[in-house]
């Protein structure tokens, strides 16, 4: 399995990170050379091995299903880039 | 006169509490090393009114007679993974630069609730991806160690805790929180020759901290002896509702606990550490530790962990997939940078700031993260990862048969000179080949400086214990201090 650059621009725009054409270019081969490497993992049988789903044995807690926490809205505005009346700003989303 | 900066946690603690010298003068003189230390580039913020202000209420609770906090009046760094509430936290990231959290993490207010007072925010790897603070965004930390010999290439202070290991081997602070996720809080300690320990996956919150890899960021101290580590740790561990990993535990009394006799304990060398091309200073160093735990009454048995090979790239799959998907909160809307040209709708505004905001590293790693999350080849990479990684924790169970501890060193190599593996990642990445099994599995492992190389720079030995028993990591630590003896310090340069 090889990245080719059309790969890396696809996997970008999934990641949601605008990349170059250049930028493209010189990412192919290192992540090519990354994942051949990862690759090596294939030969391990784990036919009947189930996957790590939690490091250490914790049962996730429950809390009550009450509000605990609210009237933040300053608080939470506080670092926006952009805010207006108590909202985040974002570009037009529907022309 | 002493220098009070030359003293560890412990020492200004007690001396602060007896009146040997006021918190005060602790802080001021710290406050003037940190000033003074800009060459290293271990700070991105400097807050010296935080280390004075808890100074003041020590010294207050002092002539008031008050019984003093755990760690009245002493001040450490913290690293800029972790929140702080009305001061600048970006995790050495430009995405998040000029960010001011309205919270405090909890370890970080845990440490002010005991008394400890902050002297500013640690430079590190960017989002803590890195293993020689080259990608911060913020300029890379300079190792305060330099090679003998009148070679003044400037080195790699280890990463991504990285701004706090140079900061402490170069005493301009005592002690200083860490954080780890494949190895971050001990590969530095052991290129600085400081202590360091990764605790229990869930011992420490990640409430607050900023996150690279959920399953795996855990939370230490990092200081320049085994105690102040474990006093450290008492004050940074806990139980918190909020995290719904954090276990729900008391804290044990590590430092009273502590203790340097190993008898009747048996120590696992394994195997599989012994890899191809491992410089003889570190075989030899390894040796000694070995004889070092013999004296202390251990026991040496060899052990197998026949998966070793296999954690490092199970790591490079793990890391990035989760990285990839915690990452994705940095987006222009709710906090940080935005980049946003006229004209350009919200997916471009998204992408723009992500480009912009994101170093190199950080940005590959969220590409390989995306990559094996991708339909098609989820199976092939993450679910197989997932699987080795239950045949590593495995291995350590398997292991837990045989010895109550393993020894091993903690990197494949002294520090290196910056720049001489930053052009090819996975040079980087093998770095990280002793510390990241432990990780995978969530077992504590510490960092003990043993020795110097041929070079003069610090080599370091790690301990690696059961789930929960960071007592018998902290008194094998405590068991090769007592005789290695370290006591070499960098000259000062800076």
């Amino acid at each position: 399995m090889s990245v080719d650059t059309a790969t890396v621009k696809k996997v970008a725009s999934l990641a949601r990170i605008a990349i170059s054409d250049a930028d493209a270019e010189r990412l192919a081969p290192e992540l090519n050379n990354i994942l051949g490497w990862i690759e090596q993992l294939s030969e391990v049988d784990t036919a009947n091995v189930e996957p790590t789903t939690a490091v250490i044995p914790n049962t996730l807690r429950l809390r009550e299903d009450v509000v605990t926490e609210g009237k933040q809205r300053d608080a939470v505005l506080q670092n926006a880039p952009q805010g207006e009346h108590g909202f985040f700003t974002v570009p037009k989303v529907v022309e | 006169m002493t220098d009070v900066t030359d003293l560890g946690i412990a020492q200004l603690r007690d001396g602060i509490r007896i009146g040997s010298f006021s918190a005060r003068e602790v802080a001021d003189a710290f406050v003037v090393k940190v000033s003074r230390a800009k060459a290293l580039n271990a700070f991105i913020v400097e807050t010296p009114d935080h280390a004075i202000a808890a100074a003041k209420d020590a010294d207050a609770a002092r002539a008031a007679g008050e019984t003093l906090k755990p760690l009245a009046g002493v001040p450490i760094g913290m690293k800029d993974l972790f929140a702080t509430k009305g001061v600048q936290t970006t995790a050495a990231s430009h995405i998040l630069e000029g960010f001011k959290p309205v919270y405090e993490s909890t370890v970080s207010q845990r440490l002010w609730d005991a008394g400890a007072g902050m002297l500013g925010k640690l430079n590190m790897d960017q989002f803590a991806m890195g293993s020689s603070n080259e990608t911060s965004y913020f300029g890379n930390v300079i190792s305060p160690w330099r090679r003998g010999g009148g070679d003044n290439a400037p080195l790699a202070p280890g990463g991504s805790s990285g701004g706090s290991s140079a900061a402490i081997a170069a005493r301009v602070v005592p002690g200083a929180t860490g954080t780890d996720t494949g190895g971050s809080i001990r590969q530095p300690a052991a290129f600085t020759g400081i202590s360091g320990i990764k605790p229990t996956y869930g011992r420490c919150s990640r409430w607050g901290v900023v996150a690279f890899a959920s399953s795996l960021d855990q939370a230490g101290p990092m200081a320049r002896s085994v105690k102040d580590c474990a006093i450290l740790l008492e004050n940074m561990a806990g139980f918190d509702p909020k995290d719904s990993t954090s276990l729900e535990l008391p804290v044990p009394k590590w430092e009273a606990n502590l203790s340097g006799n190993l008898r009747g304990k048996k120590i696992g060398i394994p195997k599989e550490y012994r890899v191809d091309g491992m410089p003889a200073e570190i075989e030899a160093l390894w040796q000694q530790g070995i004889d070092w735990l013999k004296d202390a009454g251990a026991e040496i048995v060899e052990v197998s962990l026949p998966h070793t090979k296999y954690a490092l790239p199970a790591y490079y799959i793990i890391a990035p997939a989760e990285a990839s998907s915690n990452l994705a909160r940095y987006d222009g809307v709710r906090y940080g940078l935005r980049e946003l040209a006229e004209g350009q709708n919200l997916q471009d505004m998204y992408a723009a700031t992500r480009a912009a905001g994101f170093g190199d590293e950080v940005k590959r790693r969220i590409l390989i993260g995306t990559y094996v999350l991708s339909a098609g080849f989820y199976d092939a990479y993450y679910t197989q990862a997932q699987k080795v990684r239950t045949l590593i924790a495995r291995d350590f169970e398997n292991a837990w048969t045989y010895c109550d501890l393993l020894l091993t060193p903690t990197a494949p190599s002294a520090a290196f000179a910056l720049g001489d593996k930053s052009a090819d990642p996975l040079a980087m990445y093998l770095n990280d080949v002793f510390t990241v099994p432990s990780s995978l599995a969530g077992l504590p492992a510490m960092s003990v400086p043993g020795g110097l190389d041929k070079g003069g720079l610090p080599l370091g030995l790690q301990i690696i214990g059961k789930p929960l028993d960071e007592q018998g990591v902290l008194d094998a630590g405590l068991a090769i201090e007592e005789r290695a003896g370290f006591t070499a310090r960098p000259e000062s340069w800076w």
